[in-house]
């Protein structure tokens, strides 16, 4: 808690200081998938990632996941509960999850929510025609980063 | 009636009248006997080709809720009939410039089209991979004069229903060797292909997921033996290709048209998978 505090405060500096966000195509991964650095230098702010976890064209991680904290109805099964999330992972581990899991579990069926391409046939959202030139990414930055704050209230 | 519940309660009803929730796992046990006389296989081994994939293949009837399940055991209750009634009408009336109807040619349509069903999609003549659909336009502009019917449009639907229930309780019967074989190779890539912003595939839904919930979706082999169905959420009869174009848009992809080439290669080997279990012509899904 009190780190997390030290690292709020060092994080907010660095938004001070006209932190450039970082663009899907300059992430960069760690070795186990993990991203060490904030993409945005601004806190992510747990209640915001509450409401893209639950929302569907958004996070919808309740589509595949349990999460008991939230009240979004037809939690799916398809991947691990997430509750206590924040008791096996680490921040950096938890970021680089959402913003694409692949680069941590190999092969994996979550989709990448802060990621360009390459992709086979991308659409333009849910309509069912092609995507326009600059695909925006599933969550902005300061989304992710709402998410990965929420995920780190969820402890057991 | 959701505004008058609160939303707990709702979903909690919900929970029961449809069987959602991490509690419900895998296929329902039930068996599907329609009109309390034809006993449709909905469970069977899965077909050598599917070593290593799946073991047992299951309708997707079974992972519907028992009310869904019921409309589809009962003729009188099954929404569907209205487009078989449709349907069987259309056969005997003349159409285009020849003044034929499709009974002219192949007689009724008991007889005429027994069986039809249960090998489609097929290579014609020409060594082209066809659907029903492709058949029946043939058909109309050729031997008719008629205009084509659109893929999905209501006309071609009420004639695939009458046709399909021509097949009811007949085990599919796709041929995937020979002249299909290159067609049901790329229809077997595209299975696998992870598409669209979600880079999901076919498989990972229908291969690896099914019997898991995708939110309030209980997930099926996504198997084709039931079309074309009756949607109650849409009110409306499906397509097989309208619901492969549901699925590629639901994965954040651009999708192929209904009727494109690549559909029907995808037709054939989701046809395939199916082999074992038997033609529903016509089917229930909420
Ligand atoms: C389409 C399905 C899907 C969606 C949507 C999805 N996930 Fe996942 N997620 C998975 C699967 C499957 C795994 C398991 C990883 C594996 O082995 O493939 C996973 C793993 C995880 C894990 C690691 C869980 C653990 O403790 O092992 C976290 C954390 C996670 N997801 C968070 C999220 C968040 C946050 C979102 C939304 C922003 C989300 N997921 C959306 C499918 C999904
Ligand atoms: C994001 C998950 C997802 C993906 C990817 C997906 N589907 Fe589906 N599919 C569903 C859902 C949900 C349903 C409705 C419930 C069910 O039957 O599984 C469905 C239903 C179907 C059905 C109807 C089955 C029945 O008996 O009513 C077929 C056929 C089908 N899918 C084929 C496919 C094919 C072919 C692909 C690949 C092009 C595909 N699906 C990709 C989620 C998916």
């Amino acid at each position: 808690m009190k780190r997390q505090a030290i690292l709020a405060t060092a994080f907010a500096f660095a938004a001070t200081a006209a932190f450039a966000e970082i663009a899907p195509t300059a992430v960069t991964f760690a070795e186990d998938g993990s991203i060490a650095e904030s993409l945005t230098g601004v806190p992510g702010n747990a209640e915001e990632g509450a409401k893209v976890a639950s929302t569907r064209p958004l996070g919808n991680c309740v589509a595949c996941h349990v999460v008991s904290a939230l009240t979004a109805d037809f939690q799916g099964d398809i991947g691990p509960e997430l509750n206590g999330a924040a008791d096996r992972w680490t921040e950096a581990q938890l970021r680089g999850i959402v913003v694409d899991a692949k680069h941590t579990f190999e092969g994996t069926m979550m989709p990448g929510m802060y990621k360009t391409g390459p992709f086979i046939r991308p659409g333009d959202a849910y309509t069912g025609k092609a995507a326009p030139a600059e695909l925006p990414p599933i969550l902005t930055a300061q989304q992710v980063e709402d998410v990965v704050a929420f995920l780190l209230t969820l402890k057991e | 009636m959701m505004q008058r519940m609160s939303r707990t309660t709702f979903a909690a009803a919900a929970a029961l009248m449809l069987g959602f929730g991490p509690a419900v796992a895998g296929p329902a046990e039930d068996e599907l006997v329609v009109n309390d006389e034809i006993t449709i296989t909905t469970v069977a081994p899965a077909a050598a080709h599917l070593e290593g994939h799946l073991d047992t293949v299951y309708s997707g009837w079974l992972f519907r809720t028992e009310d869904s399940r019921a409309m589809q055991k009962d003729d009188f209750e099954n929404p569907m009939f209205i487009y078989v009634e449709r349907g069987l009408e259309a056969w005997d009336m003349a159409d285009g410039s020849e003044g034929k109807s499709c009974a002219d040619c192949h007689g009724s349509i008991e007889e005429g089209m027994k069986g039809v069903r249960a090998k489609m999609p097929k290579v014609n003549a020409g060594g082209a991979l066809w659907s029903m659909e492709d058949y029946i336009n043939s058909c109309r502009t050729e031997r008719m004069g008629a205009e084509a019917w659109k893929w999905n449009s209501g006309e071609m639907k009420d004639m695939t229903s009458a046709i399909s229930l021509q097949s009811r309780g007949m085990p599919v019967d796709v041929a995937i060797d020979g002249p299909a074989a290159e067609f049901w190779q790329r229809g077997k890539d595209m299975y696998y292909t992870r598409y669209g912003q979600l880079e999901l595939s076919c498989a990972n839904c229908h291969e690896d997921n099914y019997g898991n919930n995708i939110r309030a979706d209980h997930l099926s082999q996504g198997q084709t033996n039931g079309f074309p169905l009756y949607r109650l959420k849409d009110g409306a009869a499906v397509s097989i290709h309208q619901r492969f174009v549901g699925c590629v848009r639901d994965s954040r992809a651009e999708t192929f048209a209904a009727g494109s080439q690549e559909f029907r290669e995808l037709e054939l080997y989701v046809a395939s998978r199916g082999l074992g279990l038997q033609i529903e012509g016509v089917a229930v899904r909420p």
